[in-house]
């Protein structure tokens, strides 16, 4: 029985919920509860965007999150307002093209990843987010990569669908990458 | 049953209210439930259907108090202070008895409040949802599973008792996404409507839709037979969840998203060794009051973990008879109880004691 | 030989009008068109509230009563229930341009395939005659006893001229019952009203300039001259809109 709960932070327009419906379609794709909760309202205009995502062996009680299991912080006010709220032994990751600070827990374990740089180099620097999931799904057990494709053929919607191939890429390249 | 799809709580709504035979949806935006609007805007035009965006809340109400009149399938949907201005339709609708189903997904108030999530609004939905003597059925979903499947079950309630019929859910499950199974025909009942204004083909009587009762001793006979009817509803259509009940020494009542961050405080209390139990209201009105009764004589306590100042717990009161003590545990105004916060409630009125 | 009868489209229930006020003649105009086009066995009437709120009990045709200004939203929800079927709404001016001007402006806007006989008297007579959204400069009522002041009441609201602003409506016209000349002209306004509902032609509103001898205290004969005299020149009786006039005159 195993219970993983994260949140992802960022700004409005780097593909925050995006990334948490990915990761929501393949925890049901695995045959797992999930649920998706976003932040909502005039705050997401332009400004921060954050979405907790749980993925369980058991029925979801509160799809509302206080202690992360994985923080994915996106810029700099996501990592200070959720480092701290991450559980003891969790995962951070840090976007390192966009965050110019360290962590400052010690009793996490932190992974630095330059995903816009990274996402650059393979094409389309707006795509980071699939970068990072990518390396999440490195890290983490709880997003296998072999139903990240269903998954995103979920999610992307019909007149995206040319975005496809280069968001595999993305994933694969976030994969692949070790800090 | 198709296959599952990950869906907005307020998506849910609106799908299920389509598959549950409902062609017309007249609404007015407002956050948090404007997925209700503009799904419906979406998926209506292609299916025959009618989404209408009104001039107002009001307006809105209105038009629905006219589909209703036509004996067809309808639906509203809002957040708090809209509500607030349907409130005026909904003493009309319940005063001509008519079926309806109006959806408020709630948020922070009083006033115009916030738009974070909230269940405030719990006494103007079950008890003083206009002026007048009515009720509406109420039915609180905490799924998003459930805010399909409520919808379905509001609209079959709503013509087999001819009254309006309320969702009342939260910002939360409006805006949450989860696995929902959807049947491709939600459709379950087809209600005969003699009474509806459809046009008298010149082949009977004129048919009346008022609420215009000049004469007391009319208008008084009409309240009462309206009132024989909701006890029919409270003998058959009480519904409810217990959770955890068994050996319960402590029973929180909770609905809707309140009863899922109850569930997870309870597993943790049991893990602590804490027998602690839930009721869950899927019906706020009619209440499960005879579960909470039986309760009474089992448990030491009672919590009422709710999203209010303290509304569901008069409730809870009245339904425990005041036989055992009734706590409160609530955060307001957009903020939301957790785990830990229901958790602490918990061992605190377990170190209150008391015979069981 | 029959000369004259009830029409059909009437109940044979006793009107409780006062004597001499024109809602008889306003009824029977309606009832009249219903049976003229023959569509009474399909129409859905809309009562709103006002004096006129019970005529409910006397349309033989369906009717459902609205809240107080509601009465062209619940049309609007009657009409695209029922889209083959006739839908009317008869309000006063304190309904329709006063608590109800957002439901007034709104459907004619979206041009709705709507019929709207409303009846201006000037004043709020089922309350006992306060002063109405239509009360003249000067007119005197309960609730402008020293005469409205236009300083503090604010202006008469003209409906027809104010939707002609609009591209939604169809047809708007004022019209005025308070000579047999006048009423045969209404008769005309009216049945063109809901003929072109029964034609799809969209959103018709037909004025009809009323009096209220009881509240105005006067008789009903005065009543009519006050009519003409007063609320006449302030409200221009005629035609503010027909989309369809070339098109008619054509044929």
């Amino acid at each position: 029985m195993s219970t993983t709960k994260i949140i992802i932070a960022g700004f409005g327009g780097q593909g925050i919920l995006f990334t948490g419906k990915l990761m929501a379609y393949q925890g049901m794709i695995a045959g797992r509860y999930v649920s998706w909760l976003p932040s909502y309202g005039p705050e997401v205009r332009g400004g921060t965007c954050n979405c907790s995502v749980i993925v369980s062996d058991e029925p979801i009680g509160s799809p509302i999150i206080d202690s992360p299991d994985i923080v994915i912080a996106m810029n700099r006010p996501s990592l200070d307002k959720y480092e701290p709220t991450l559980a003891k032994g969790g995962k951070l990751f840090v976007e390192s093209s966009l965050i110019d600070r360290k962590a400052e827990r010690d009793d996490v374990t932190v992974y630095y990843v330059p995903a816009a740089e990274i996402a650059s180099e393979n094409g389309d620097n707006r795509l980071g987010n699939m970068v990072v999931h990518g390396n999440v799904m490195s890290r983490s057990d709880c997003f296998p990569f072999d139903t990240v494709a269903a998954a995103i053929e979920k999610v992307i919607s019909a007149r995206h669908r040319d975005l496809l191939d280069i968001n595999m890429k993305m994933l694969e390249a976030g994969y692949k990458y070790e800090s | 049953m198709s296959e599952k799809v990950l869906m907005k709580g307020n998506e849910a709504i609106a799908e299920a209210a389509i598959r549950s035979g409902c062609r017309f949806y007249l609404g007015y935006p407002i956050t948090p439930q404007t997925e209700v609007a503009a799904y419906m805007a979406k998926r209506m035009p292609k299916i025959g259907g009618t989404f209408l965006q009104a001039e107002s809340e009001l307006s809105a109400i209105n038009m629905v108090y006219g589909v209703a009149s036509a004996g067809k399938r309808c639906m509203t949907s809002s957040s708090s202070p809209g509500i607030s201005l349907k409130c005026e339709g909904l003493s009309y609708l319940a005063a001509c008895d008519l079926p309806s189903v109006i959806v408020n997904v709630q948020r922070g108030g009083p006033g115009l409040g916030g738009i974070q999530p909230s269940q405030s609004d719990y006494f103007q939905a079950t008890k003083g949802s206009g002026h007048g003597d009515f009720r509406m059925i109420v039915l609180a979903p905490s799924s998003v599973q459930e805010m399909a499947d409520l919808t379905s079950l509001a609209f079959d309630l709503a013509d087999k008792h001819r009254m309006p019929a309320m969702i009342l859910a939260d910002g939360t499950i409006g805006q949450m996404m989860e696995p929902v199974e959807l049947a491709e025909d939600m459709h379950a009942t087809q209600y005969e409507k003699p009474w509806a204004c459809t046009g008298t083909k010149l082949e009977r009587g004129h048919n009346i839709i008022n609420s215009l009762i000049l004469k007391p001793e009319i208008l008084e006979r009409l309240n009462i037979e309206r009132y024989e009817k909701y006890k029919i509803v409270e003998s058959e259509e009480v519904r409810y969840e217990e959770y955890m009940m068994d050996d319960a020494e402590i029973c929180i009542v909770a609905f809707g998203i309140a009863s899922r961050v109850a569930k997870s405080a309870i597993m943790e209390a049991r893990k602590q060794g804490v027998k602690v139990g839930l009721i869950r209201p899927i019906t706020l009105w009619p209440f499960p009051a005879e579960p909470i009764r039986a309760a009474a004589d089992k448990v030491k306590a009672f919590i009422s973990v709710e999203l209010s100042m303290g509304q569901l717990i008069y409730d809870v009161r009245l339904a425990s008879e005041c036989k055992k003590p009734v706590h409160l545990c609530s955060r307001v105004g957009g903020m939301i109880t957790s785990p830990d916060y229901v958790l602490k409630k918990i061992l605190e009125v377990n170190e209150m004691g008391g015979a069981v | 030989m029959v000369v004259f009868e009830k029409p059909h489209g009437l109940t044979d229930v006793p009107l409780h009008y006062c004597p001499g006020c024109t809602h008889g003649i306003i009824h029977r105009l309606v009832a009249e068109a219903m049976d003229e086009l023959g569509i009474e066995g399909r129409t859905v009437g809309v009562a709103s509230v006002g004096c006129s709120v019970m005529s409910y009990d006397y349309f033989n045709c369906d009717m459902v009563q609205a809240a107080h200004g509601r009465a062209p939203a619940v049309a609007t929800g009657l009409k695209r229930a029922l889209p083959d079927n006739i839908v009317f709404t008869y309000q006063g001016d304190g309904d329709l341009a006063a608590i109800g001007t957002a439901e007034t402006v709104h459907s004619a806007a979206r041009g709705e395939n709507i019929t709207i006989i409303f009846v201006n008297n000037a004043i709020y007579g089922m309350t006992g005659g306060q002063m109405a959204p239509t009360s003249l400069p000067g007119q005197v009522t309960q609730t402008s006893p020293y005469g409205r002041d236009v300083k503090t009441a604010g202006y008469p609201v003209r409906v027809c001229e104010l939707l002609s602003s609009l591209d939604g409506p169809a047809y708007l016209e004022r019209v005025s019952v308070d000579s047999p000349k006048a009423v045969k002209n209404a008769k005309r306004a009216i049945l063109k009203a809901f003929r072109n509902q029964v034609e799809g032609k969209g959103f018709s509103l037909v004025e009809v300039l009323s009096t209220c001898p009881t509240n105005w205290g006067m008789t009903p004969v005065e009543a009519l001259e006050w009519c003409r005299e007063n609320m006449v020149p302030y409200y221009p009786l005629g035609v503010y809109k027909d989309k369809y006039a070339d098109e008619e005159a054509a044929k």
